[in-house]
């Protein structure tokens, strides 16, 4: 990562990209190893209401407000954004279906992780970072605690259950408002909206939109914790983390959905090989 | 001490480093069994680190940790937190859960490792605290709420909360008032006395190694020595600290900065 390999002094182009590579790596890898230890501990019990409540509440609730602003202007810009085009084929009618569908297999879920990264995901780095510099993770072994246990397991769990509803909220305030953008002010049929909404998304596209948004919840919870648990270096170095979570959270959910989009079309060939004829 | 028993806690020839820079080498210590053990030294000379590496919340980079005999880096994660109960520690900074209030971070090892009931737990958080000489309605407290002084001695009372047998005090005193410093080295030597404990004490204080100590080492940093000698530059009673001739630990203890002020000048 650019920020960790500054230049050295007689330094080539082609050490740089080295070094930058085995740090990429290196951090790659030390990610996948923390979330293997955590693995193990998620079968360990489930987490104390105590820890796990305050933590939903935090971590859901908290963020139904940005999520529906969020969710509900994608609706409306997609509503704009397409009209014109639309209307030029002379398929304005359609524009629900196209509407409906790029926020439930795309932009819900890609987007909502994306305010979520930023949202959840610093906070939990930065709570952690704290947690870390101020020797609060020793005190929890001392005490007999596990941190990946008390910590990562229930935030984790959170992410992983609030993710998806929050992704779900959005989807569904930019269907309502994309809805009403095209009805009221673009002028376009309900009957006709509702009809191609109906035509053209199956429980399939809701359903691979909900599955990336889990995965996407793994991903924010895991770097934000593992970017916690190494910060290093008093307020300066809980500030970084916050921002490498985002950031790093972002870049790896980018990755991922788009893995998951090809996985997702040859599975979706795969179980039904001619999709013309459904449609 | 009687030097046949095993020692409850040994450093076998341990070595730390952080990245680059060197911070122990080669100790080699032993404390044994009801003794109370106090490591001075100035700032930045690796007693917190050391202290880590006794209750293994860092490993070391060579050499053995042993608990009662038992090197550390054989025993499962498991056992070592097990047996880490048994160990109590007070952190520099006490190291309070910000998120808990002062109730519920005294109760946590208990909460943790015990299957008491609310009462009993009740009952042990309000003993300690009168133990450290802090009133009950401290309870419901946030720790961003206390001063300085009295996080030291809640991170005092959720250390001793679970018994230990052992208990590492990283400068208990340190923000106190004398009084309030009197109390607590009074409370290292009760239960030192009342329930064999054993204690290792970093201090800056010399009333506190002169109420408490046993034994005392004094670490050097390793920047200051050469690469042959050997880091604790004292080991002793305290009588013979208070005695000792080496101008390096004479001046340490009445606190004389001595050459460093010829250094300073010169830079
Ligand atoms: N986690 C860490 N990462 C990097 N360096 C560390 C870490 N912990 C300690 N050090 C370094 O080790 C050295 C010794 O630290 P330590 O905290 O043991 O000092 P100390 O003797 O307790 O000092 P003080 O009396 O000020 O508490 C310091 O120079 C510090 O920079
Ligand atoms: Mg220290």
């Amino acid at each position: 990562m650019s920020s960790t390999t500054p230049v050295l002094p007689g330094e080539s182009i082609v050490h740089l990209i080295g070094r930058a590579t085995t740090s990429l790596v290196e951090l790659v890898g030390d990610i996948g190893l923390f979330a293997l230890c955590m693995i193990p501990k998620l079968f360990r019990g489930v987490p104390s209401k105590r820890v796990f409540i305050p933590l939903c509440f935090q971590i859901g609730v908290r963020s139904v407000s940005v999520i529906m602003i969020t969710g509900g202007f994608i609706g409306m810009v997609m509503a704009v954004q397409s009209y014109n085009q639309f209307r030029l084929l002379h398929m304005e009618n359609r524009l629900g279906a196209m509407i409906t569908l790029s926020l439930v297999t795309e932009l819900g879920p890609v987007l909502a992780a994306t305010m979520l990264s930023g949202r959840i995901g610093s906070a939990i780095a930065a709570e952690l970072g704290t947690m870390k510099v101020t020797e609060q993770i020793e005190a929890l072994r001392a005490l007999g605690a596990n941190p990946i246990q008390y910590l990562v397991v229930p935030r984790f769990l959170a992410c992983l259950l609030m993710i998806p509803l929050l992704t779900a909220v959005a989807d569904a305030t930019g269907i309502l408002t994309g809805w009403l953008f095209s009805t009221e002010i673009l002028g376009i049929n309900g009957f006709h909206y509702w009809h191609h909404v109906n035509k053209f998304i199956t429980a399939w596209d809701f359903l691979s939109g909900l599955t990336k948004s889990i995965f996407f919840g793994a991903i924010i919870a895991i770097i934000a914790c593992h970017r916690g648990f190494n910060s290093e270096g008093g307020a300066e170095g809980v500030g970084r983390a916050a921002t490498e979570a985002f950031v790093y959270s972002f870049v790896t959910i980018l990755v991922v959905d788009f893995f998951l989009g090809v996985f997702s079309n040859s599975l979706y060939y795969l179980i039904w090989p001619n999709p013309l004829v459904t449609g | 001490m009687n030097s046949n028993t095993t020692p409850i806690l040994e450093l076998q020839n341990v070595s730390r480093q952080f990245g680059s820079q060197h911070v122990l080498r080669d100790i080699t210590l032993a404390i044994h069994p009801g003794e109370t053990l106090v490591i001075i030294g100035e700032s930045g000379c690796g007693k917190s680190v050391t202290m880590k590496l006794l209750m293994a919340l860092l490993k070391p980079t060579s050499g053995n940790v042993l608990w009662s005999g038992s090197p550390v880096n054989t025993l499962k994660e498991r056992e070592i937190s097990q047996r880490r109960l048994k160990y109590g520690y007070l952190f520099q900074g006490a190291a309070l859960f910000d998120s808990l209030n002062v109730f519920e971070n005294i109760a946590f090892g208990l909460r943790q490792n015990t299957d008491l009931k609310d009462q009993p737990i009740h009952d042990i958080v309000i003993q300690r605290l009168q133990d450290v000489g802090l009133p009950a309605n401290v309870c419901n407290k946030k720790p961003a709420e206390l001063s300085g002084g009295m996080k030291k001695r809640v991170g005092l009372a959720r250390a001793m909360a679970l018994d230990p047998q052992v208990m590492f005090f990283d400068e208990p005193t340190t923000g106190l008032d004398p009084i309030m410093s009197d109390v607590i080295n009074e409370l290292i030597l009760r239960t030192a006395r009342q329930r064999n404990v054993t204690n290792v004490v970093v201090t800056h204080d010399m009333r506190t190694v002169k109420r408490v100590a046993d034994r005392v080492i004094m670490f050097y940093p390793l920047a200051r020595i050469g690469s042959d000698d050997p880091q604790i530059v004292f080991r002793g009673t305290k009588k013979e600290l208070f005695d000792c001739e080496n101008p390096s630990v004479s001046q340490f203890v009445r606190g004389e900065a001595g050459a460093r002020i010829e250094e300073l000048n010169a830079a």
